[in-house]
C-alpha cells in the first residue's frame, strides 16, 4: 500500500533507531497523545527499538476511553428504546457503563449496529422512516467534521428520525491539563497527526511558549513515530522547545479550513467530563442552537444515572502518564479486557489493554524480549 | 484515536443540490465511496487520507519523501565522518 | 483537573451469552472451559483437537461437528452451503483423517425462499462432490418468522485415519517449523465487504475450499506432521494460541513472512482490523519437524490453493502458551487471544 508500506520498512527503522541512540544523552519521558499512535507502538514493538533512556507515556488520546460512564449509561438507555436503531463505531460497544455495555444491551434486545461512517447512519434513517436512528458521535477533532456533516445534511434533508448522542472531546485542553498537573512527568509531546490534519498546529504554539515543552506533530506509522521521537529528543537534548511538524505529508499549519468551518457551523465548545480525569473546561463539543433538535439527549430524556463509585482502578493516573498500567492493583487480575474496570482496558488501544494484550500479561514469564 | 488511511481517488462526483463532493477511493484494491467535501482541491489520482468515510487531507507526495531524504543525508554525514 | 481520580467499579457482569462468546476468542474459551468441558470431560474431548479421535473395533476414526450461522448467507466466493461442507471436511482433515460421510441439519426460518434454499443445497452437493464425501443423513426443522436468520446449518462428519502417526497438539515439539498454507484473511474480508453498514468493494473472494488433498499429500510424502489446525474464526492468532496453550510451548513468528493479499490488507487498514485475527475457510497451519520443513513447502506448492504457503516461525520451549510476533520493524509483541470478534474501530 502506497504511503503505508514504506513507513514500515525495516532498514529505515534500523537507521532511525540508530540515530535516536546516537543523540540520546539523558532520560526523557515522551507522551504520544493519540491512542492510534499507542496502537502502532505496541503492535510494532516499537519500544524495543528505543534506547533505555526513552520512556513512552501513552496519553489520553482515545475518545472511546475518555467518554464518561454517565454517557455510556445514557447511550444504553436510548438504545434500549424499541423505536431506536442505535449506531456506533465498533470500539464503543465494549466500554462499560455503570452496569453493562452496549454489547450486553444488544444481548438484551437493543438494536445496536456497528457502522463505518456517520453517513451510513443517515442512509439507515432514510431507509427506516418509522424508526429513530441515533448515532453515537464519539471522537476528537478528527471525527468532528464527519459527525457535523451528518447533522448538517440531516437538517438540509429534513430528516426528522436522525439524531446524535454527542461525546466529542478536544485535544489541546487535555494536553494543557496534563501540563498543569503537579505530578507531571511529560518532557515532550508527540501530538496527534490526524487531529492536526483538521486543526493545524497553531493551537500548540502558545502551549510551547507557556510550558517550554517540545511538541512534535507526528504521524501513525512506525517510521513516523520513530522520526517523531528523534525530533523530540533532538529538541530536548539541545534545550529547544518548539512546535515541529513530522507529519508534513498531511498536516499544514492552518489545518483543513473547510472542515474547521463545518465544525464551527454545527458545534460549539463547552465543558466536558473526561472519564478517569474529571471535568476540563472548554474541552468538548455540543450541538449549536440551530441543530439542537438533533441532540439525542434532548430527544430522549433519561433519568439521571448514578454517580461513579470510587474503586481501586487507577485509570485516571494512567491516562495522564503519572502511573503505568502494571502499577494498578487490579491490572490483569480483577481488570481484564473481558471484565474491564477502567476505560483504558476497554479499547484495544487503551493503555491498559495494550499492555495486557501485547506485553504485560507475560512479563513475569517471558524474558526473551 | 482517529484511524485514517491513505487511498487514491479513482472518480469524483459533485452533487450540486447538497454541495456534496463524493468520490470512489482505492485502498490497495479495496474500494469505498468517500465524502470529499473537505478536500475541494483534490483530483483523480491524488491520494487522500480517509477517516470514517471522509477525506480529511491530501497527501503531499514531495513531503512524503522527507523522512527518507533526511535519512539519506544522515547516512552521508556519517560516512563522511567515518572518512575523516 | 481535580486530584480526585476515580474509576468506576461495575457490578459483576450479568451472566448472559453475548456475541463474543461465539467469536473464537477468550470468551469462547471460557465458555467451553467453564460449562462444556467440565460437564462432558473425557479423553477424546480433552485432547482439544478439531475433532475426536476414536478407535472402534480396530478402525481409527475421526468424528467432528460444526454449525454455520453466517450472515449474509451468500457472499463473494461462496455461501453458507459450501461453507458447511468444507468446514466439517476440514476439521476431519486437520485430524489427519480422510473425510468420508457427513450429516446435515437444517434449521429453516418460516418464510425462507425456496430459491435460496435450492442454491444453498446445490452448492453443498457440489462441495461434497469436490471433497469426496457423501451426505448420508440429515434433519430439517422450521422455526417461527424472526426466530432464525433464514437458514442455520449444522454438519457432522466421520473420517478414517489411514496413516499411522498421531496428529494432535500433544505431538508438537519445540523446534518444530510453523507453516501456513496460504495468504490470510480473504474469507473474513469477503464477508465483511457485504455486511450492512460496512460495505466496500474488494476484488477478492472467500477462500472456502476443502483441505484434505494437500494434507493427504503431506502424509503420503512421509512428512512427520505433528499438528494441523484450520484457521477459521479467530484466524491464525487463535489457532496458534490454542496449540501453544494445549501443548504448553511458545510459538514465535515473523509478521513479514505471512502473506496477505493487497486488497485484504487495504480493507483491514480501513476497518482497523489485524489480518492475523481474521477468519479463513481454506487455510491451515502445519507443525512439522525442522528437517521436513522444506519438503512440506515443496509438497504444498503443488496445489493452487497453497500457492502462497510459507514458513512463518517456530516452536520454542518455555513460556507456555505464549505466541510472539516480530513486526516488520523488528520489534516484538505478544499475539494474544481477543475477547471475542474483532470490531471495526475508529481509534
Amino acid at each position: 500500500m502506497k504511503f503505508v508500506d514504506e513507513y514500515r520498512d525495516a532498514r529505515a527503522a534500523d537507521r532511525l533507531s540508530h540515530a535516536i541512540r546516537r543523540i540520546t544523552r539523558h532520560p526523557w519521558s515522551i507522551m504520544e497523545v493519540c491512542g492510534g499512535q499507542t496502537h502502532t507502538i505496541v503492535k510494532s514493538g516499537l519500544e524495543d527499538r528505543l534506547p533505555p533512556e526513552i520512556t513512552l507515556i501513552h496519553g489520553p488520546g482515545c475518545p472511546v476511553c475518555v467518554t464518561p460512564m454517565e454517557l455510556i449509561d445514557k447511550a444504553i438507555a436510548v438504545a434500549m428504546r424499541p423505536e431506536v436503531i442505535f449506531c456506533s463505531f465498533g470500539d464503543m460497544l465494549r466500554v462499560p457503563g455503570s452496569s453493562r455495555n452496549l454489547l450486553s444491551a444488544k444481548a438484551l434486545g437493543a438494536d445496536v449496529r456497528i457502522l463505518y461512517s456517520p453517513l451510513d447512519a443517515l442512509k439507515l434513517a432514510r431507509r427506516n422512516p418509522e424508526r429513530q436512528v441515533v448515532f453515537f458521535a464519539v471522537g476528537f477533532e478528527t471525527t468532528a467534521p464527519a459527525n457535523a456533516t451528518a447533522v448538517w445534511q440531516a437538517e438540509r434533508e429534513g430528516l426528522e428520525n436522525f439524531s446524535l448522542l454527542v461525546a466529542h472531546v478536544l485535544v489541546p485542553p487535555a494536553m494543557a491539563a496534563i501540563l498543569d498537573s503537579p505530578d507531571r512527568r511529560v518532557n515532550a509531546f508527540l501530538a496527534a497527526g490526524h487531529v492536526c490534519a483538521i486543526m493545524g498546529y497553531r493551537e500548540y504554539e502558545p502551549l510551547v511558549e507557556r510550558y517550554r515543552v517540545p511538541i512534535v506533530v507526528t504521524g501513525f506509522e512506525p517510521l513516523d513515530l520513530l522520526d517523531g521521537v528523534f525530533m523530540a529528543v533532538a529538541q530536548l537534548e539541545e534545550g529547544r522547545a518548539e512546535v515541529e511538524n513530522q507529519y508534513s505529508r498531511v498536516v499544514r499549519r492552518d489545518g483543513n479550513l473547510p472542515a474547521q468551518e463545518r465544525i464551527a457551523e454545527v458545534f460549539e465548545v463547552g465543558p466536558r467530563e473526561w472519564r478517569g480525569i474529571g471535568a476540563i473546561p472548554s474541552s468538548g463539543l455540543k450541538l449549536r442552537g440551530r441543530y439542537r433538535g438533533f441532540d439525542a439527549e434532548e430527544r430522549f430524556p433519561t433519568a439521571e444515572p448514578p454517580a461513579e463509585q470510587p474503586g481501586d482502578c487507577i485509570a485516571g493516573l494512567v491516562l495522564q502518564g503519572i502511573r503505568r498500567p502494571r502499577d494498578c492493583p487490579a491490572f490483569g487480575n480483577r481488570c481484564t479486557p473481558e471484565n474491564p474496570l477502567g476505560a483504558p482496558m476497554v479499547s484495544s488501544e487503551g493503555a491498559c489493554a495494550a499492555y495486557y494484550l501485547y506485553r504485560g500479561r507475560s512479563e513475569n514469564t517471558w524474558t526473551g524480549i | 484515536m482517529c484511524l485514517a488511511v491513505p487511498g487514491m481517488i479513482v472518480s469524483i462526483e459533485e452533487e450540486q443540490g447538497l454541495a456534496l463532493r463524493r468520490g470512489k477511493i482505492d485502498f490497495a484494491g479495496a474500494r469505498r465511496e468517500v465524502c470529499l467535501s473537505f478536500t475541494p482541491e483534490a483530483s483523480v489520482g491524488d491520494y487522500v487520507l480517509v477517516h470514517v468515510g471522509f477525506a480529511i487531507g491530501v497527501v503531499d507526495e514531495a513531503e512524503a519523501q522527507r523522512i527518507f531524504r533526511s535519512l539519506e543525508e544522515m547516512q552521508i554525514a556519517e560516512e563522511l565522518k567515518g572518512l575523516e | 483537573m481535580d486530584g480526585n481520580l476515580t474509576c468506576p467499579l461495575p457490578p459483576a457482569t450479568e451472566e448472559r451469552i453475548q456475541m463474543a462468546h461465539g467469536g473464537g476468542g477468550r470468551l469462547t474459551r471460557q465458555l467451553i472451559d467453564g460449562i462444556f468441558r467440565p460437564a462432558f470431560s473425557n479423553p477424546a474431548l480433552d485432547a482439544q483437537h478439531d475433532g475426536a479421535l476414536l478407535e472402534i473395533n480396530g478402525a481409527r476414526l475421526a468424528f467432528t461437528t460444526d454449525s454455520f450461522v453466517v450472515r449474509p448467507l451468500i457472499f463473494p466466493g461462496g455461501n453458507i452451503g459450501d461453507l458447511a461442507v468444507n468446514g466439517t471436511v476440514n476439521d476431519l482433515a486437520m485430524c489427519g483423517a480422510r473425510p468420508l460421510y457427513l450429516s446435515a441439519g437444517f434449521i429453516l426460518e418460516e418464510g425462507f425462499p425456496f430459491e435460496t434454499l435450492r442454491a444453498v443445497v446445490a452448492s453443498m452437493r457440489d462441495a461434497a462432490r469436490e471433497a469426496g464425501v457423501t451426505l448420508v443423513t440429515g434433519d430439517t426443522k422450521v422455526v417461527d418468522k424472526c426466530k432464525g436468520d433464514g437458514v442455520f446449518i449444522n454438519t457432522a462428519g466421520i473420517g478414517v485415519i489411514e496413516f499411522p502417526h498421531s496428529i494432535a497438539p500433544a505431538a508438537v515439539q519445540p523446534g518444530d517449523a510453523v507453516i501456513v498454507s496460504g495468504d490470510l484473511g480473504s474469507h473474513g474480508i469477503a464477508i465483511l465487504s457485504v455486511r450492512e453498514g460496512l460495505e466496500f468493494e474488494v476484488p477478492i473472494q472467500s477462500d472456502t475450499a476443502p483441505l484434505w488433498q494437500p494434507v493427504e499429500a503431506l502424509l503420503r510424502a512421509g512428512i512427520e506432521v505433528h499438528c494441523l489446525r484450520d484457521l477459521t474464526r479467530g484466524g491464525l492468532a487463535a489457532a496458534l494460541n490454542e496449540i501453544a496453550t494445549a501443548r504448553r510451548v511458545s510459538v514465535r513468528i515473523q509478521e513479514s513472512a505471512i502473506s496477505v493479499e493487497e486488497s485484504v490488507k487495504g480493507a483491514c487498514e480501513i476497518l482497523g482490523l489485524d489480518p492475523l485475527y481474521v477468519a479463513n475457510e481454506g487455510r491451515f497451519v502445519a507443525f512439522v519437524p525442522e528437517h521436513d520443513a522444506v519438503r512440506t513447502l515443496a509438497e504444498l506448492s503443488r496445489f493452487p490453493l497453497c500457492r502462497r504457503a510459507a514458513r512463518i516461525g517456530r516452536v520454542e520451549s518455555g513460556s507456555p502458551g505464549l505466541v510472539m510476533v516480530q513486526s516488520s520493524i523488528g520489534g516484538n509483541r505478544v499475539l494474544d487471544l481477543l475477547s471475542g470478534e474483532q470490531l471495526p474501530r475508529i481509534c
